[in-house]
């Protein structure tokens, strides 16, 4: 997906982008209102991260003038401010989520996967895996016509797979991206995981297939 | 704590003063009447004893042998006008009693001629009023000094003086009377103001934090002002807070935004386990510090904001319905399956949209941080009674028999949630918002394991 980030903090914007990238995010950076504007003229955005300090003006009074304007590409805000009346404000003025910084990425892709998915989908998100579709919007995989509901930990372990097929993965590195660091778990709960998502690829040509000792890694027959 | 009590009041004060006043203006007035009464009675009394000394004087006459008197009775018959008084004469001749009561008192100073003089003596059993004349006469062709005193008893003035000072007395009474019901109105309404300055202060609750409007004479402006000042100083010192603590929030977020994405970019890149190790435990840090401040400052806003609530009509359905849709996403990346059973209809309370928010986020949070993956949060909202009921149940670890009273205690957490990033304030802001809504807030365990959270809050 193409995200506009708007963050005035030079050193957050470059690792929010390069985060955003290893995840196959492009996003390109506006360091102050006015940038954020000429982006906006020159290229289609499929969500817009949106700080509110910023050195030319408040965030919210963009906002609001993007709404006005009837733009609907949709405004994700991050805030540091994280009074709840920052909060309910932000709402109020046309954001369509907000996110409290520090953030988790993957709270930050749930709450864009729920905002997109509101909004009825915006760009065209099918990806194709040998004889199957994925859609991560809605979350299905579709297996010779029949439509899979992956649910949240199933579809992110996916999205991980494909992102690169017949590459091993190993289970450290997958409970790091499927579990939060807030939450205590063993390497092994993400058997638990695989296991259902293998149910879920039956009849497929693709398969998750076990490296012993050393992890999963997504191939196609 | 003596000296802090009220003393005196002044509304008695004012009633004595004015009523002291109106006693000694009415005794005065009394005294007053008495004095132009008995003169005029005296001088009436006088005119009447006068013209009948006068007459008899005029009677005598000088001649050779002696001195010839005709007591001229109709003189006297003017003075038996008045009552039960009666009447004496004394006639001398030279000094010497011709006729008459030879014991009526003398004149104190000397008679001048056809003037009468007057005086009161006592006489016999009783007090006189004397009229004295002296009249020179010829006899045997020389001037013989001839003095006539005529007296009446006082029986008749007493009457009439008694008589005028008993209206005199009613009528002082009456003008105390008059000036003690003017007294009390006047105090009423000149208290009036205090009173109801007094009163828009007791009304307000001792949370409320704006400033008093309540129109004041000007007497009592200074008192308002400096009512005002000082509560306008608290409000500073409360937003002061709020905006110190958002700012330290801000000021320490955004570097640790910074740190938390690369670190996480750090452990995409790094296969090496002690390092992955290192990494995971940055980002838990980063977490808990962020948390922390996020509450802080939620629960800085709860207590700022109780002092001053801003209080609408909230439909709680409502309410719950946003902050949980707010939280999907959070329970999403643990496939925590949110069961929400609303009312149809609205649930009205009244209360401060921001703080009530804030509860129900604190509490629908803290089910989903200590659910395990795959399980369900209840989420329900009822009417109970004349208050609104918000269960939330978790099929989390409990509270391993920690008392509520304890959990809802400023940074006191569960014993058995170390492994948890968490403040320790989430539950006490719970508590909190309930107090200051007159609800109220229980935490407990869950039969089939877990903690069941009721929050209610009485209905608008």
């Amino acid at each position: 997906m193409r995200f506009l980030l708007v963050e005035d903090n030079a050193d957050l914007a470059r690792a929010a982008q390069a985060r955003l990238a290893l995840d196959g995010h492009a996003v390109d950076w506006a360091a102050t209102l006015a940038e954020a504007e000429d982006h906006l003229a020159a290229a289609p955005y499929d969500l817009i991260l949106l700080d509110i300090m910023l050195p030319d003006g408040d965030g919210r009074d963009f906002l609001a003038a993007h709404r006005r304007a009837r733009r609907d590409t949709p405004v994700i805000v991050m805030t540091a401010r994280a009074a709840v009346s920052d909060r309910v404000a932000l709402l109020d003025t046309g954001a369509d989520d907000y996110i409290t910084k520090p953030f988790d990425f993957a709270e930050l892709e749930a709450r864009v996967r729920a905002v997109l998915r509101r909004r009825g989908g915006a760009a065209e998100t099918l990806r194709h895996y040998a004889d199957l579709t994925f859609d991560p919007l809605t979350a299905t995989i579709t297996v010779s016509g029949e439509a899979r509901e992956l649910r949240n930990r199933e579809l992110r372990l996916f999205e991980i797979l494909l992102s690169g097929p017949d590459r091993i993965f190993s289970k450290s590195q997958l409970c790091d991206r499927l579990f939060s660091y807030a939450e205590a778990v063993t390497d092994n709960a993400i058997e638990v995981y695989v296991g259902r998502l293998r149910k879920k690829l039956a009849g497929s040509a693709a398969r998750i297939e076990t490296v012993r000792g050393v992890g999963y890694r997504l191939t196609a027959e | 704590m003596s000296g802090t009590g009220p003393q005196g009041s002044i509304r008695r004060r004012l009633i004595l003063q004015l009523l002291a006043a109106a006693a000694l203006l009415s005794a005065l007035l009394y005294f007053s009447i008495r004095t132009v009464a008995d003169a005029a009675v005296e001088t009436t009394q006088d005119g009447i004893l006068g013209a009948a000394a006068t007459a008899v004087a005029e009677q005598l006459r000088g001649t050779d042998e002696g001195v010839e008197i005709d007591i001229p009775y109709s003189a006297f018959s003017m003075l038996g006008a008045t009552g039960e008084d009666r009447v004496f004469y004394r006639i001398l001749v030279g000094g010497e009693t011709v006729t008459g009561y030879p014991d009526l008192p003398l004149p104190p100073r000397a008679t001048r001629p056809l003037a009468p003089v007057f005086y009161t003596e006592p006489f016999r059993d009783t007090e006189v009023r004397i009229a004295a004349l002296e009249r020179s006469l010829r006899v045997a062709n020389r001037p013989v000094a001839v003095q006539v005193l005529v007296a009446q008893t006082r029986q008749g003035q007493e009457t009439i003086v008694a008589a005028m000072a008993n209206r005199a007395a009613a009528l002082g009474l009456g003008f105390f009377g008059v000036a003690a019901l003017l007294s009390l109105f006047t105090a009423r309404s000149v208290l009036r103001p205090v009173g109801r300055l007094a009163e828009a202060v007791a009304r307000r609750g001792p949370r409320d934090l704006r400033p008093l409007a309540h129109p004041t004479p000007a007497e009592l402006a200074p008192f308002v002002t400096a009512l005002n000042a000082f509560i306008a100083r608290l409000r500073g010192a409360l937003a002061r807070t709020e905006t110190f603590i958002a700012e330290a929030a801000h000021h320490i977020r955004t570097p640790l935004a910074t740190v938390r994405t690369q670190a996480e970019i750090a452990l995409r890149q790094t296969e090496d386990e002690a390092t992955r190790a290192t990494l995971r435990a940055v980002i838990r840090a980063v977490e808990a510090s962020a948390r922390s401040a996020t509450q802080l400052l939620d629960h800085a806003t709860v207590v700022y904001r109780s002092d001053q609530r801003a209080e609408e009509r909230l439909d709680l359905a409502q309410l719950t319905r946003d902050v949980t849709r707010g939280l999907g996403p959070t329970a999403e990346l643990k496939d925590l399956a949110l069961e929400v059973a609303l009312p149809g209809a609205p649930l009205e309370v009244v209360g401060d949209r921001l703080l009530i928010e804030s509860a129900l986020r604190n509490l629908i949070d803290n089910a989903i941080k200590y659910s395990p993956a795959d399980s369900a949060i209840e989420i329900g909202l009822a009417e109970d009674g004349a208050a609104a009921a918000l269960r939330v149940a978790d099929r989390g670890r409990g509270l391993s028999g920690m008392a509520a009273a304890d959990l809802t205690r400023r940074f006191r957490r569960g014993a058995n949630v170390a492994d948890v990033v968490g403040s320790g304030l989430g539950l006490t802001i719970v508590e909190e918002v309930a107090a200051a809504h007159g609800g109220r807030f229980e935490i407990g365990g869950r039969e089939g394991g877990g903690t069941e959270a009721r929050l209610t809050l009485p209905l608008a």
